[in-house]
């Protein structure tokens, strides 16, 4: 279930596969224990075009270990089993969706307990059939906002988005960044005016004192690159502890520090 | 052209229309963050298409810079030797910078002042299109960025010299097989964080709308010129075209005049590479093997790729074929038969570039020799009284390193 309990809420991603399966399952499930409202199970893609090096890298090594759709689709459920609550959003750019059946997948997905989908190059103008198939079966579709989207488009995006909407930081890829960009705030605020959905902000959100800022105007941030790096330079035997405290510590610079 | 299904049947949501859709295929599948600037490209380019100063200025320079209209030329010996339809080349290696390229990216670069934007980015495969950008950059004085596959640097060395010597700063891309593909990701990696100062110059028939469309027009010329110059010298049109398909820049240029013309066989010929095996090619519609469609850089097209979604890898001899999907235009013209879709594997390439160079004192660039080698296979099996169109979409200079490599003449 998508909800943030208490403000601001944590979304966290993990590339799924990397360094591998049950690794991700035990992370995605250290990250809920201390805090995550939300985990967003990215599927790897060979052309990763909205990523930076550090997810690039994990759908690397992810797709060399094999990491399919339906591989993701499985810990999806494994996770769902041992974590009711949790809201689960699958993350994916389209063609593996495409190639799988849109209509498939999106049965898949919420046989999987998945409650939302979010398509990296998905756009609301192109997003019909999407929207009709994620109705029909009752997932949550999420869609990117952006700094450079005009107010029509963040209230067409507003609009077809459910669960929450995923406002970007920033221009760019994903990544870390020291500090969080003036934009952030700005297409916060404007989406606000054509929604009462939470908004969650992420690209570049890394540090406890980002989330904290973010929760200043934000309902939720959203750590993607910051966790994929830890988990890169972490024993896979280790990841999901690391996962854990590192979460922790997002949580506790918003009520402590 | 249609809005009927797209992938996931794209009805329209704000907008009262979905454009850039050559029947079900094409779209717009990109981040978020490049929807504004594909709006405002968009508008820009219907605006620019509309001002008669635009068209005179690009016209003016096409002559007079760039070599416009190229001949074209009857290859008699050529036509002797195979024995079967008369031979025309459509001469676009004589263009300045060696390839067609440039016009496109005269095109693009003259709508990017316009647009007031004075960083351009692009990516390339054979270094014809980097050299293109970075030549007419040169000429307006604009700052230029191309991205560019460390294997494809590697195999076209040269172009990379000429890009920097004409102020181009080359960024090597070495993710996933360091070629065309990879280079687009960069490009459009970079594009998504410079994107209100940046304009990508993209070099193929490619991409989110309206790339395909806007690409395409700009080459339209060649078409255009070759009906009337076949009118001329023949009094009538070809019985068939043939263009190499790598994105489909210099084919749907070459082909799109014709389109209406059904007596006149459109013939695209891709890449295929050393065999027929996923990562063997870069053939997207060889019929076992080949591409399924898909969304691979933000557009629905036919797309070599694995069960589960993911890209393959692919090969050629040719940089500029050597890509995963094609042009969404090509798809249409494939899947409604108005064009007709085959490959020339590397050894039959190299063959042509010798046949060309030797019966027309012609080296071809290796892309370009694809189109030959089905020339070389189609005109003896047409009449004498046929005539067959090949478009020389380039010259063979840049790639003499691989000729040297890949060709034993000690023998002859
Ligand atoms: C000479 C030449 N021909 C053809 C191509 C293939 O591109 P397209 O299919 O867009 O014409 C290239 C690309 O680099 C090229 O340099």
């Amino acid at each position: 279930m998508i909800e943030f309990k208490k403000k601001p809420g944590l979304v966290i991603y993990l590339t799924a596969g990397d360094p591998d399966l049950a690794t991700t399952l035990d992370m995605a499930l250290a990250a809920i224990d201390n805090g995550a409202d939300v985990i967003e199970l990215g599927v790897p893609f060979s052309d990763p075009l909205a990523d930076g090096p550090v997810i690039q890298r994990a759908s690397e090594r992810a797709l060399a270990k094999g990491t399919k759709l339906t591989d993701v689709l499985v810990i999806c459920k494994q996770l769902r089993a041992a974590r009711p609550q949790t809201g689960i959003i699958l993350f994916s750019y389209l063609n593996p969706v495409v190639r799988f059946g849109m209509e498939k997948f999106a049965h898949a997905a919420k046989d999987a307990g998945a409650d939302g989908v979010l398509l990296t190059d998905m756009i609301v103008e192109e997003a019909a059939e999407y929207l009709k198939v994620m109705h029909e079966v009752g997932l949550a579709p999420v869609f990117l906002a952006a700094p450079t989207s005009p107010d029509e488009r963040l209230k067409a995006i507003a609009e077809n988005s459910q669960g929450f909407v995923y406002a970007i930081s920033r221009l760019g890829t994903t990544g870390t960044r020291t500090e969080l960009e003036a934009d952030a705030e700005a297409v916060v605020r404007r989406l606000k005016q054509f929604t009462t959905l939470p908004i969650a902000l992420g690209f570049g959100v890394s540090t406890p004192e980002h989330v904290k800022t973010v929760g200043g105007f934000a309902d939720a941030a959203v750590v993607g690159s910051a966790i994929v790096g830890l988990v890169e330079k972490t024993d896979a035997a280790d990841a999901a502890k690391a996962v854990g405290e590192f979460v922790k510590s997002l949580k506790g610079a918003e009520i402590g520090a | 052209m249609s809005t009927t299904a797209s992938i996931v049947s794209p009805a329209p949501l704000p907008a009262s229309s979905v454009p850039g859709r050559f029947g079900k295929y094409g779209g717009r599948y990109v981040p978020e963050t490049l929807m504004a600037a594909l709006l405002e490209l968009d508008a820009a380019y219907a605006e620019a298409q509309a001002d008669a100063a635009f068209h005179a200025e690009l016209d003016g320079l096409l002559k007079e810079y760039v070599g416009r209209p190229t001949p074209l030329y009857f290859a008699k010996r050529l036509t002797e030797t195979l024995g079967g339809a008369k031979i025309y080349l459509k001469r676009e290696d004589l263009l300045h910078t060696g390839a067609h390229k440039i016009n496109n990216a005269l095109g693009q670069a003259l709508l990017a002042r316009r647009m007031g934007k004075q960083r351009i980015i692009a990516e390339t495969g054979a270094g014809q299109h980097g050299v293109a950008t970075a030549t007419v950059c040169a000429l307006f004085g604009m700052e230029c960025v191309v991205y560019m596959g460390e294997e494809d640097m590697r195999r076209q060395e040269l172009n990379v010299f000429r890009m920097r010597l004409l102020g181009a700063e080359v960024r090597g891309v070495a993710s996933g097989s360091a070629t065309l593909k990879d280079a687009i990701n960069e490009a459009m990696r970079d594009w998504v964080t410079n994107v209100r100062t940046t304009f990508y110059i993209l070099g193929s028939a490619l991409g989110s709308h309206p790339y395909p469309t806007m690409v395409r027009d700009f080459h339209r010329v060649i078409s255009k010129e070759s009906k009337r110059q076949i009118l001329e010298h023949e009094g009538r049109l070809p019985d068939a075209i043939v263009a190499c398909v790598g994105g489909g820049s210099n084919a749907i240029g070459a082909f799109y005049e014709y389109i209406p013309d059904a007596n006149v066989a459109l013939i695209g010929v891709e890449a295929g590479g050393r065999g027929t095996g996923l990562g063997e090619h870069a053939a997207r519609f060889q019929k076992i093997g080949g591409g399924i469609p898909g969304v691979l850089q933000g557009t629905y097209s036919y797309v070599l790729q694995d069960e589960a979604g993911q890209v393959a890898t692919t090969h050629s001899v040719s940089a500029g074929l050597d890509y995963a999907s094609v042009g969404p235009e090509h798809a249409m013209l494939h899947d409604s038969g108005r064009a007709t879709y085959t490959s020339a594997t590397d050894a039959e390439a190299l063959d042509a570039v010798r046949v060309l160079s030797r019966t027309e004192g012609i080296i071809p660039a290796l892309e370009s020799a694809h189109a030959v080698a089905e020339a070389i296979k189609l005109a003896p099996k047409m009449g004498k009284d046929k005539i067959l169109m090949v478009n020389v979409s380039g010259r063979g200079d840049k790639d003499i390193g691989i000729m040297t490599r890949e060709m034993d003449l000690t023998g002859k």
